[in-house]
């Protein structure tokens, strides 16, 4: 496994998706190959910048209506009319 | 056959999620609610065809796709939204000089993707053309398979992979483009913008 292979199948490897022995491959050049090794770390560095970068959070009266549509609230108890008391 | 009452248990905890694909995906937070909350009526809806025990989250993020699909695609495509060029691999890591540092011993192109602005990427991701967006938002951002993003998108695994090699060398290039523009690359050594790729 040469620079060139490896850089066309790092993606494959950051996404998990080679078979072992093709992983197994890859580690070994990138252990081997100090540039290679530090464009790997800089991929997998920004992958994970950019995951971070992309969350938002659900305004919460959002979260509410949809709460309501699909009838997550029950409805208010009926009131009693008599309350009872103990003495 | 799941069971309808626990719907809610199982599926509000991916509504943050689901909402920051949302905005990605239409690009503008009113349609992103309405499109959540669809999504989540669907999915309360059809949750008695919903398989139990199998992959909630893909199953989620499906119907929010196809919803985006069928409801928000027929808006016409932005004029932003341009095909450009491909780059060439590791983009960006050339372009920060990466290559030459590595043999010098720096890491200055770690230093520039920390001090990315959250808008920045957000503004790069949602730049791309929509199949590589939606195809970069579930792989890089939410960690789904090929298989999974193909069942998802209901494309075979080959177009998952080219839409998301395409998809990912033009964020890097935007990524550039952008760091440029804000001045977060030290100084533009040949201020072009986006190279095509050689050959």
């Amino acid at each position: 496994m040469d620079c060139e292979q490896t850089i066309r199948q790092v993606y494959f490897y950051l996404d998990g998706e080679l078979t072992s022995f093709r992983r197994w491959q890859i580690t070994r050049h990138l252990n081997r190959c100090p540039p290679c090794q530090h464009g790997y770390d800089f991929e997998l560095e920004l992958r994970q910048v950019v995951a971070r970068r992309c969350h938002d959070e659900v305004p919460e009266e959002l979260k509410q209506r949809i709460a309501e549509a699909i009838g997550l609230f029950e409805p208010r108890p009926e009131r009693r009319d008599r309350p009872t008391h103990e003495d | 056959m799941a069971d309808q009452a626990d719907f809610a248990e199982l599926a509000m905890p991916y509504m943050d999620a689901l909402y920051s694909a949302a905005l990605r995906m239409t690009r503008n937070p009113a349609d992103a609610e309405d499109l959540v909350q669809e999504t989540y009526l669907r999915a309360y809806r059809g949750f008695g065809g919903f398989q139990a025990g199998t992959n909630l989250k893909a199953w989620l993020y499906k119907i929010l796709t196809n919803t985006f699909i069928n409801i928000y695609r027929a808006k016409k495509r932005r004029p932003d939204e341009v095909d450009f060029d491909d780059a060439e691999d590791f983009f960006l890591f050339r372009r920060l000089g990466g290559l030459e540092a590595a043999q010098a011993g720096r890491t200055p192109e770690s230093e520039v993707l920390e001090a990315m602005p959250e808008q920045v990427v957000k503004d790069a991701i949602e730049a791309l053309p929509e199949q590589f967006r939606v195809a970069v938002l579930l792989a890089d951002v939410e960690g789904f398979s090929y298989k999974e993003i193909a069942e998802i998108t209901e494309v075979p695994i080959g177009t998952v992979m080219s839409r998301l090699h395409r998809g990912r060398k033009q964020l890097q290039a935007r990524l550039w483009d952008f760091a440029v523009e804000r001045g977060l690359v030290p100084q533009p050594p040949h201020a072009q913008p986006t190279e095509r790729a050689a050959g």
